[in-house]
């Protein structure tokens, strides 16, 4: 965690006055362009850009844990830990904004999980089992073009198929979201496209990655060994073929899902719904460090539990990983 | 003379057989882009209960097809396979998938070569074990587990209560073949196949698994196949051998006569490459010149016939004309153009007395 928060600080402190930004630049970019250039000295020092990187980065790291008072000017403002940075744009502290829209990528990411385990893995075995089959020719084939198209023009195709009026039309566009608690019914119906879009680029991997594996365990002496004993082929295959080929595709969802939990930032932007990656894009176009800042640091959490997770379920799955 | 019994008789289709398994005429060909590979061309041979069949051959000599085809674990979407196999009455060849199924691993079960390969990496020995127990016996885990226990016990796993938690990574070579053999009895089959069974495995432990094999057949009484390129193994547990070469059944008979008489040129072969306690240390081991046939391009006539060394006394009939196999004294067949008299000759004269120079 310390080194995601000195890598995230670094991006975002070090690398621009190595490019040669001076505080007083850096800090336009915080009270606005028509500050004069009087003013953006004095806001650079009270933002503390005169300090040595090693005194920033540790009043940016206290923030975190106890909270900081912004003093920017027009007053001061608190902001109560965990302070992930304050957004002098919009004077808001940038950690409520994260709390709030996480829900919003978690039902997305999740959502889309679920689907594309399901198509994906179900796809790759059957495509695996009956290889050369038309089924496994055309399941492959939507398969490369799943994960060779991306999300925007998926995306932009599933709203003109089944959103503009067209005798398809199952939903409404997006740029709506209903919390769950509110309305299951409902928040199932504003993010049903979004899911089968994110899922059919993940899905098509996981297809993919599955049929690789599984062509590859069926092949195996334990599975002649499961056969030599009188199971029936459905237990053969999803017991002992499936568990063994299952390995790879763990390890990937975890880091896929860890990803997505930090930001979808193309399905996000392409359905208008306020998640991280939203928020995060939205944040750059507007050139708002901390928000940014907030953003990153939070998607890189994600990013290492998801690899954390990860290492412990392989001793999970695989009984070899174990130790002792 | 000719003791094989042709398959478009109908007459013989429509007959069952009297001994426990009996296979007659079994071909298994695959069909690749290079050609059709003759895996199993043919083999005929029967066993009874409490006996033990030694097939022996090289490498791609179709002992481990045979046996595949015999549990009907052959490539069902690739192999052509023709002929009969008789197990206890019932015909194997031309059955439902799914009665063939029901028989595997209660009826007849196979030990395989290699047993770290051979089980599942991501279940415990025990799991294992009682899987394939609850396959065929409508029981509890409970009462399965406790089978299993009970199974790694007579096989002679020290403290079989704790090791039935254990992953197959976490047994040795050894006791993981013992597992194997524990899975393969635990339905009680009447046939057990064991492939190459102690091939991956150290000498002194090849002859306490060859040890348990003998112990555990008289304690089940069940028919035993042993499938090996290892002629001590034969020597050691069985009653009849087949040798194979080239998917062909070249030499069938009782484990005695095979070994004291051999009559084909190429067991002859494989006995003298054999080491053997009674011989000179000094003395060279005699290789088979030569390499294996393909199985795409058998050669024309007797198969073993560029490798052998009296090809010139049949007059030319080696290399034309397929020999058949040709039931001599005692039962005992074998697939070779040199009479009888030739090959007691060449036996007595020419071969036993490189074997046994020093005995």
């Amino acid at each position: 965690m310390v080194v995601v928060s000195m890598i995230t600080f670094a991006i975002f402190f070090l690398v621009p006055r190595l490019a040669g930004q001076t505080p007083e630049l850096m800090a336009a970019r915080y009270v606005g362009p028509r500050a004069r250039s009087d003013q953006y000295h004095e806001v650079a020092e009270r933002l503390g850009f005169f300090d040595p990187i090693h005194v920033q980065y540790w009043h940016w790291l206290k923030a975190i844990f106890v909270g900081m008072e912004f003093n920017y000017g027009n007053g001061v403002e608190h902001c109560p830990a965990p302070c992930f940075g304050y957004s002098y744009l919009r004077s808001t502290p940038v950690w409520p904004d994260l709390l709030e829209r996480v829900p919003v990528t978690a039902s997305l990411a999740i959502g889309a999980a679920v689907i594309w385990v399901l198509f994906g893995v179900s796809t790759g075995v059957i495509s695996a089992l009956r290889r050369g089959s038309i089924f496994d020719r055309v399941s492959m084939g939507t398969a490369l073009a799943g994960v060779s198209l991306p999300i925007f023009f998926t995306g932009l195709m599933t709203l003109v198929i089944f959103s503009y009026g067209h005798p398809f039309r199952i939903t409404a566009p997006g740029s709506s979201y209903t919390p769950f608690t509110e309305n299951p019914a409902e928040w199932a119906y504003d993010l049903i496209l979004p899911w089968i879009t994110l899922a059919f680029l993940f899905a098509a991997a996981y297809a993919r990655l599955t049929r690789a594996g599984m062509l590859e365990t069926m092949h195996e002496d334990f599975i002649r060994t499961a056969r030599a004993k009188g199971l029936a082929e459905r237990a053969v295959v999803l017991k002992h073929g499936l568990r063994a080929a299952l390995t790879p595709i763990v390890t990937i969802f975890g880091l896929d899902l860890g990803l997505l939990l930090g930001g979808a930032v193309l399905t996000e932007s392409t359905f208008s719904l306020p998640g991280l990656g939203k928020y995060a894009v939205d944040a750059v176009m507007r050139q708002d460090f901390p928000q940014v800042m907030g953003v990153t640091m939070f998607a890189t959490f994600f990013i290492v539990v998801a690899n954390l997770v990860v290492d412990i379920l392989y001793a999970v799955v695989d009984p070899r990983v174990r130790v002792g | 003379m000719v003791t094989e019994i042709s398959v478009s008789d109908s007459a013989a289709a429509a007959r069952t057989s009297s001994a426990f398994l009996e296979v007659r005429e079994l071909r298994v060909h695959f069909p690749t882009d290079d050609g059709l590979v003759r895996a199993v061309d043919p083999v005929s041979f029967t066993l009874e209960r409490g006996r033990t069949l030694g097939i022996v051959g090289e490498s791609g000599s179709g002992k481990s097809v045979t046996s595949l085809a015999i549990l009907g674990l052959h490539n069902r979407s690739n192999a052509q396979i023709s002929g009969e196999i008789w197990l206890d009455g019932t015909e194997l060849v031309g059955a439902d998938p799914e009665v063939v199924r029901s028989l595997r691993g209660k009826k007849m079960a196979m030990i395989f070569q290699d047993p770290l390969s051979a089980m599942h990496p991501y279940y415990t020995v025990g799991d294992q074990i009682i899987e394939a127990y609850r396959v065929h016996n409508q029981v509890s885990k409970a009462v399965a587990r406790r089978h299993a226990i009970d199974m790694l016990g007579r096989v002679g796993i020290p403290q079989p209560a704790r090791r039935v938690d254990d992953y197959p990574h976490q047994f040795s070579g050894g006791m993981r073949q013992r597992a194997m053999i524990a899975m393969a009895l635990s339905c009680d089959p009447e046939l057990l196949i064991a492939d190459e069974p102690t091939t991956a495995l150290d000498v002194t432990v090849q002859a306490q698994i060859l040890d348990l094999m003998r112990d555990l057949q008289e304690e089940f009484g069940s028919a035993l196949i042993i499938i090996t390129h290892d002629l001590g193994v034969v020597a050691e547990l069985a009653d009849d051998i087949v040798v194979m070469y080239a998917g062909k059944a070249i030499e069938f008979g009782a484990a005695a006569d095979v070994f004291e008489r051999p009559q084909h040129p190429y067991t002859w072969g494989l006995l003298g490459s054999m080491p053997r306690l009674d011989r000179s240390r000094t003395e060279r081991l005699i290789p088979i010149t030569g390499t294996p046939p393909s199985l795409i391009r058998v050669p024309p006539g007797c198969a073993f016939h560029p490798r052998c060394a009296f090809v010139d006394r049949t007059g030319g009939l080696c290399p034309t004309v397929v020999p058949d196999l040709v039931a001599g004294p005692g039962g005992h067949r074998v697939r070779c153009h040199l009479t009888d008299q030739q090959r007691r000759e060449a036996w007595d004269n020419e071969i036993r007395p490189k074997l046994e120079s020093t005995a």
